[in-house]
């Protein structure tokens, strides 16, 4: 799980200093994988050092400093290049598949919808290559058979669960869409009550963390 | 000096495809400049959620409605210009479909089914059964030709609707879910078959749920409210020796 670029995704959201950062990361990813705050430490001096943040204030080595982290340019290009880049099946350590989502639904201005396509299509690529690879593989051989249904059936489940989010993004989209509908008829009319195409997966809304 | 191996030929062609339903406030854009073209051995499965156009963009293939606006063309020929009449000889002659509940005659033998659009056709008899044999062996069901659909189990009677899809001159298959009843490993029987039917020069385009039937096809196309997003098929080898390189 690349915690480098999940600390630069949540920094993209809003500058921080280094605790709040850790807290950001555990709220926005259900603890599922908690950091301590040495991991974020090294981790942001290590950014630093390869100038994708700076700090304003504070001393970088020291997490209770009080000045705040920020992007800087090439931080920004680097985080817009892993929001766009499909996570391999075979680099899927720390599962960064289902960290890159759960930050996607809370980090405001990610296509959430292009996102889970560029996903779909690079799983559903590698599920031609292991059918073909089965298809030409001798029936006899049963292990390497095996194997390679082990592989498709694990691609399949990710692509279940790809629609699965999709579909919980969406139902999200209608449940804040219809809040907003309701305050903004309160309010009156504005640009944010425009209407969008049924099913449409885009402008899916970021969440505040929990 | 490079041999010239010229792409085969194109058996459908969709170019900018839309299929708009109703009118006003109930408008529903149900395919939107979709662009797609199938050629002959080539195997094309369509995914998407319910909604997305699938269906629409696999009716139009097929002649059985036609685009608001945009054209599809089947061997060359402009659905649009034939009358109704000239569609159903273009649709009987050319393309085969395969439905997820078989839709086999259920009065009929495996061979009086696959037999049959042969004889709407005007073919002899005798003539329609020959051909009719020939399609079921080469589904693998050679064995079953005198047997009623009540006495088939859902693989043996895909590849039966299989074989009628392809019976004779047709060379273009639209299969809707066609694994939809069957359990997992016959639905792989019937990719087999449908795979097999491709490389041997049919046209094949799928619509399915199931992305692991989905990659036996040569592409996956995504529809998603009504426009094609995305498609993908199997890893590029020069790509894959890139990668390796760097």
């Amino acid at each position: 799980m690349s915690v480098k670029h999940a600390l630069l995704a949540l920094l993209s959201w809003r500058p921080s200093t280094t605790y709040q950062l850790r807290k950001d990361f555990d709220t926005s990813t259900g603890q599922a994988w908690p950091l301590n705050i040495g991991q974020v430490s090294t981790t942001l001096q290590r950014l630093e050092r390869d100038g994708l943040v700076v700090r304003d204030g504070g001393a970088s080595d020291d997490p209770s400093a009080p000045g705040q982290w920020r992007l800087t340019d090439a931080g920004r290009a680097e985080v817009a290049a892993w929001w766009r880049r499909p996570v391999p099946r075979a680099d899927r350590g720390r599962d960064e598949l289902v960290i890159k989502l759960a930050l996607a639904a809370v980090v405001p201005g990610v296509d959430v919808a292009d996102l889970v396509q560029r996903q779909r299509s690079a799983i559903q690529r590698t599920l031609h290559d292991l059918t073909r690879l089965r298809r030409d593989t001798d029936p006899d051989d049963l292990p390497t058979r095996l194997v390679l249904g082990n592989h498709i059936f694990a691609a399949e489940a990710d692509l279940r669960w790809l629609d699965e989010v999709e579909e919980t993004l969406i139902r999200a989209r209608r449940r804040s869409g219809g809040t907003r509908r309701r305050r903004d008829a309160q309010a009156g009319p504005t640009e944010s009550t425009k209407a969008v195409p049924a099913g449409s997966t885009e402008d899916i809304p970021a969440r505040s963390p929990r | 000096m490079t041999a010239y191996h010229p792409a085969p030929a194109a058996v459908l062609q969709i170019h900018r495809a839309s299929r708009v339903h109703g009118g006003g406030a109930r408008t529903v854009r149900a395919l939107i400049d979709a662009d797609l073209v199938l050629r002959s051995g080539e195997f094309v499965a369509i995914m998407g959620p319910s909604g997305s156009g699938k269906s629409t963009l696999l009716h139009l293939a097929g002649g059985l409605d036609t685009p608001t606006s945009g054209q599809v063309l089947v061997e060359g020929t402009d659905l649009a210009r034939l009358t109704v009449t000239q569609r159903a000889i273009l649709r009987r002659r050319t393309i085969g479909y395969v439905f997820q509940d078989f839709n086999l005659l259920p009065a009929l033998t495996a061979a009086e089914n696959v037999a049959f659009p042969l004889e709407l056709d005007g073919w002899s008899v005798r003539q329609a059964r020959k051909a009719a044999l020939a399609a079921l062996a080469e589904t693998g069901v050679a064995d079953l030709a005198d047997r009623r659909p009540e006495d088939m189990s859902g693989g043996q009677a895909q590849r039966v609707a299989i074989a009628r899809a392809l019976v004779g001159p047709r060379r273009l298959l639209l299969a809707d879910e066609p694994t939809g009843a069957l359990d997992s490993s016959t639905g792989t029987e019937i990719l087999q078959v449908l795979r097999d039917r491709a490389d041997r020069g049919a046209a094949v385009l799928m619509v399915t749920h199931e992305a692991r039937f989905a990659a036996w096809a040569d592409r996956t196309v995504f529809l998603r409210d009504g426009r094609i997003v995305d498609e993908t098929g199997p890893s590029d080898p020069a790509e894959l020796l890139a990668e390796d390189a760097r």
